[in-house]
């Protein structure tokens, strides 16, 4: 197998360029031969499929909601980053890089990071162009806004509905393509596995989830834009639709997975209250630019938090971290957050929640401009728990809310398969051990509208159109298989709602593989796991039947996959004994509880080679280069 | 609390529906009402029964993917809500609640309270958007927009699609969504070359779709889950107007066989 990174030789700020210069093309009469699936709408799919389809390519994109308008980016709140400088604050690409390494705890390729950060003004420019209507100043100019691990401003924001509307942007150009009939949409489509052929990408299986026939596509090259897989969690911020099948299945026809272990919880969501919740609601990271979070100093303190004096609250970020406070990055926020209610000084119901207090806020910037900013959050805050943020602090706890592992992919974002390509959160290959606020959307576009336009021309250009329909018998087979696996989730009649399956799999994970994870507690969940498994096919309980609209179907088909992928993220925790970025190991610390990462033997990127049912999975090590920025100790605190 | 609820069952497009009753007990107040029925389904499950289905994906409010006419209003009795942030502490102990799909010919059921909404998709297919190639664009401060004017396109964009100005509508027209989307980029300058072309092609799709006419209700504005101001239907109206005064030339289709 091949594994090489493809990174362009020379200095870090030309290495973008120069491949720009050197990668083939495929010539504008050419590119409507070649057939292009693009999986996924959400703001890599629908730019990636939209950007595909303006050069020329022909282009089918899948989505199983009903409208490509669905897909989560749409709920991303806060922002997106581009290094503008338009606040004349000392901004730039190099920084915007250092600072997404940094944040990262430097387990991301470097290469990757800074064409991300050269690609994001681009970004701004181009969601401009589409009508995307960013907050302005009063003389009409964008409006920048600061985020959590960084000392700039340099985040670009439309309320506390970004994602909506960055996303409505990419879906309109899509819109565009597809009644210039250059994209053909499919809604209601489940895509359930690829076609592997001579060490090629040639299609994909997918199930209509009105009908439940199960059909091919042939194509020249597929793109999983699919996003991440928190749900394996079944408490996450993500929609109740996210999940791994499409990697997971892409991991069992060759495709690398790197990192699976490397998850950011969220530090400010709505803390669960009772076993009935379906999902946990995100409060944006921005409310951290003006919340002051605290703890009552004395556990178990009945007073309400009005009524508790400044001497008696333990505002511990601001102690602990006197440099970036509030806006330490989320996952040295979210660790702190479970330390205090580890140490028996959380609030709320179930004792783990903290407050996020805008009393100061109030009283400094006044009522008004407070809610100029935050309004919608503090609705939605209000509408969930019933309590009004204006008058009395939010109560917040972290929950699991983004994957930085997923498909390993090269320079050109093409994973180990040749012709099957990762974009946005799918992919590994930016935000190494931690993400930053506002770059999620940054580089889901920097993906789909820059990246991949010009680089899946350098793979195309390889290879004749249409060598494969979907007509051929390796499709045919792929197809029996998905119609097994489906014919076998019918067949369990068991008693047992895959809904209360995964919840007790998303316990076991976040208890063991959360965030914080120790080598018993892995081991024993590597073993629990399987059981776990055992218990779905033996008690599953799928009712109706497969030729309809099946939700219970789609449900347990997404869950089995999150069981064979459960297993393979403790692995790679286990195996990762260090602790880095959102990946803290208890016995990897340093004396003030900080992560203490172990550049010997853990600077490189964990990539798992799927080797059969029976076998375990094989490792890969990517080992990273440090050039432009140095290796360096995070430090948040001076 | 313990609910009765009447649910709409509709084994698919071709066949007849019917409401079935169910008994629901222990249901809290901080449940949300989408997680009310999940506890349904989890009980029709786990007792080999068909669950009943309904879409939702992000339930934030957000996708605009939920829907529900629940007790006769579009997402319920609360005000700028969608049903996923609907929480039970807005109902009694007692309770008899009606859950039916969204009704409109345009909207078919493909299952119990699913329905089809693609019309909304054709709708902005028909020209939802600024005409554009990925790539280099104008730095966007040299095109200053006033606030005003950025906050008021806003407000149109926050539309969800979910299409309870549809169901809200006694006619069962579509004019709400449509003058959002129309609005959204006929107040912003990077949406003006198009502006009149964009409502004609528009308004006329959502007239193919089998949409009702408008009639003033203001039904839809009172039920949009985001509150979307009909005043936006006057300004589409003002430019279809426009548009229709213009000369009728097909421009569009001449420019592409060139």
């Amino acid at each position: 197998m091949e594994f090489d990174a493809k990174i362009p030789a020379g200095p870090i700020e030309d290495k973008w360029t120069s491949h720009l210069e050197k990668v083939r093309l495929v010539g504008p009469r050419n590119r409507p031969q070649y057939k292009i699936i693009v999986v996924g709408s959400g703001l890599s799919g629908s730019s990636a499929a939209s950007s595909l389809a303006a050069m020329g390519y022909d282009v089918h994109c899948y989505c199983f909601q009903d409208s490509p308008r669905r897909a989560h980016s749409i709920a991303a709140q806060g922002g997106i980053n581009a290094a503008k400088n338009y606040r004349n604050d000392g901004d730039s690409v190099f920084r915007l890089f250092m600072d997404t390494q940094k944040g990262g705890d430097f387990r991301a390729r470097e290469a990757n990071v800074y064409r991300l950060a050269e690609c994001s003004t681009g970004i701004i420019d181009q969601a401009v162009a589409q009508g995307v209507p960013f907050a302005r100043e009063y003389g009409g100019m964008l409006a920048n806004r600061s985020f959590g691990g960084v000392l700039v401003q340099r985040t670009f924001y439309c309320r506390g509905e970004t994602g909506q509307q960055l996303l409505l942007g990419a879906n309109s150009s899509l819109a565009e393509q597809i009644s210039n009939g250059a994209v053909k949409m499919h809604t209601r489509a489940e895509v359930m596995d690829f076609v592997v052929a001579d060490g090629r990408t040639r299609g994909i299986v997918y199930r209509d989830l009105v009908t439940g026939e199960v059909r091919s596509e042939a194509a020249d090259a597929v793109v999983l834009a699919t996003g991440g897989y928190c749900n394996v969690y079944f408490l996450s911020t993500n929609a109740k639709g996210c999940n791994v099948t499409a990697i997971w299945r892409a991991y069992r026809r060759g495709a690398a997975m790197a990192n699976p272990n490397f998850v950011q919880i969220h530090p400010t969501c709505i803390p669960a209250a009772g076993d009935h919740q379906a999902k946990l609601t995100l409060m944006s990271e921005s409310l951290r630019n003006d919340g002051r979070i605290w703890v009552p100093k004395n556990g178990g303190d009945q007073r309400r938090p009005s009524e508790i004096p400044e001497a008696d609250r333990y505002y511990y970020l601001e102690e602990r971290y006197p440099r970036f406070g509030n806006l330490v990055p989320r996952d040295v926020a979210a660790r702190n957050a479970k330390d205090v209610c580890d140490g028996g000084m959380g609030v709320g119901a179930t004792g783990y929640g903290v407050y996020l207090d805008f009393r100061d806020a109030i009283r400094d910037q006044g009522q008004k401009s407070v809610n100029a900013k935050y309004a919608n959050l503090f609705e939605m805050y209000e509408r969930i728990t019933d309590e009004d943020p204006k008058k009395t602090p939010m109560r917040i706890y972290p929950a699991p809310h983004y994957t930085m592992g997923g498909l390993w992919v090269d320079y050109n974002l093409m994973t180990t398969v040749p012709g099957l390509f990762a974009v946005g959160e799918a992919n590994f290959s930016d935000h190494g051990a931690n993400r930053l606020g506002a770059s999620s959307l940054m580089q889901c576009l920097a993906d789909g509208y820059f990246v991949l336009p010009a680089t899946i021309g350098d793979y195309l250009s390889r290879h004749p159109h249409g060598e494969m329909s979907s007509a051929d018998q390796r499709f045919k087979d792929v197809e029996q298989d998905v119609q097994g696996r489906l014919a076998k989730l019918m067949s369990v009649r068991g008693k047992r709602s895959a809904s209360s399956l995964h919840r007790e799999l998303g316990k076991l994970m976040m208890d063991q593989c959360g965030i914080s994870r120790n080598q018993k507690g892995l081991g024993d969940a590597i073993k629990k796991i399987p059981q776990m498994k055992e218990e779905f096919w033996k008690n599953l309980s799928v009712p109706g039947s497969d030729n309809q609209v099946n939700q219970a179907l789609e449900h347990a088909g997404r869950l089995s996959d999150f069981y064979e992928f459960a297993e393979l993220m403790c692995r790679d925790a286990l195996h990762r004994d260090e602790s880095c970025g959102c990946h803290f190991r208890e016995e990897h610390q340093t004396p003030e509880g900080e992560a203490l990462r172990d550049d010997e033997k853990f600077a490189n990127v964990s990539a798992w080679q799927y080797r059969g049912e029976d076998s375990d999975a094989e490792l890969y090590q990517e080992p990273l280069e440090f050039e432009a920025a140095p290796l360096a100790q995070r430090n948040y605190k001076t | 609390m313990k609910l009765h609820l009447r649910i709409w069952r509709q084994k698919n497009g071709q066949s007849k529906g019917q409401f079935d009753a169910y008994d629901l007990d222990g249901v809290r107040d901080d449940m949300s009402f989408l997680e009310m029925l999940d506890v349904l389904n989890e009980q029709l499950i786990d007792g080999g029964n068909e669950p009943v289905a309904f879409d939702s994906d992000c339930r934030e409010g957000v996708c605009g993917m939920c829907s529900l006419v629940i007790n006769g209003k579009a997402h319920g009795p609360l005000a700028g809500t969608t049903t996923c942030q609907l929480y039970m502490r807005h109902f009694q102990d007692g309770d008899c609640i009606t859950i039916e799909p969204w009704r409109s010919s345009a909207f078919p059921v493909l299952r119990d309270l699913i329905v089809d909404r693609s019309a909304f998709d054709r709708i902005m297919q028909a020209g939802g958007y600024v005409t554009l190639h990925s790539g280099p664009k104008p730095e966007p401060n040299s095109i200053p927009i006033e606030p005003a004017i950025s906050e008021q396109a806003l407000d149109a964009a926050t539309c969800i699609g979910c299409g309870a100005c549809v169901a809200a509508c006694p006619n069962g027209s579509a004019m709400l969504y449509t003058a959002a989307k129309v609005s959204h980029l006929g107040l912003l300058p990077q949406g003006q070359p198009e502006r009149y072309s964009r409502v004609q092609s528009m308004v006329d799709q959502m007239d193919e779709e089998g949409f009702g006419a408008c009639r003033n209700y203001a039904e839809c504005e009172a039920q949009c889950p985001k509150e979307i101001s009909i005043n936006f239907i006057s300004q589409m109206n003002r430019d279809y107007l426009k548009a229709m005064l213009r000369e009728p030339v097909d421009r569009r289709s001449k420019m592409r066989a060139q």
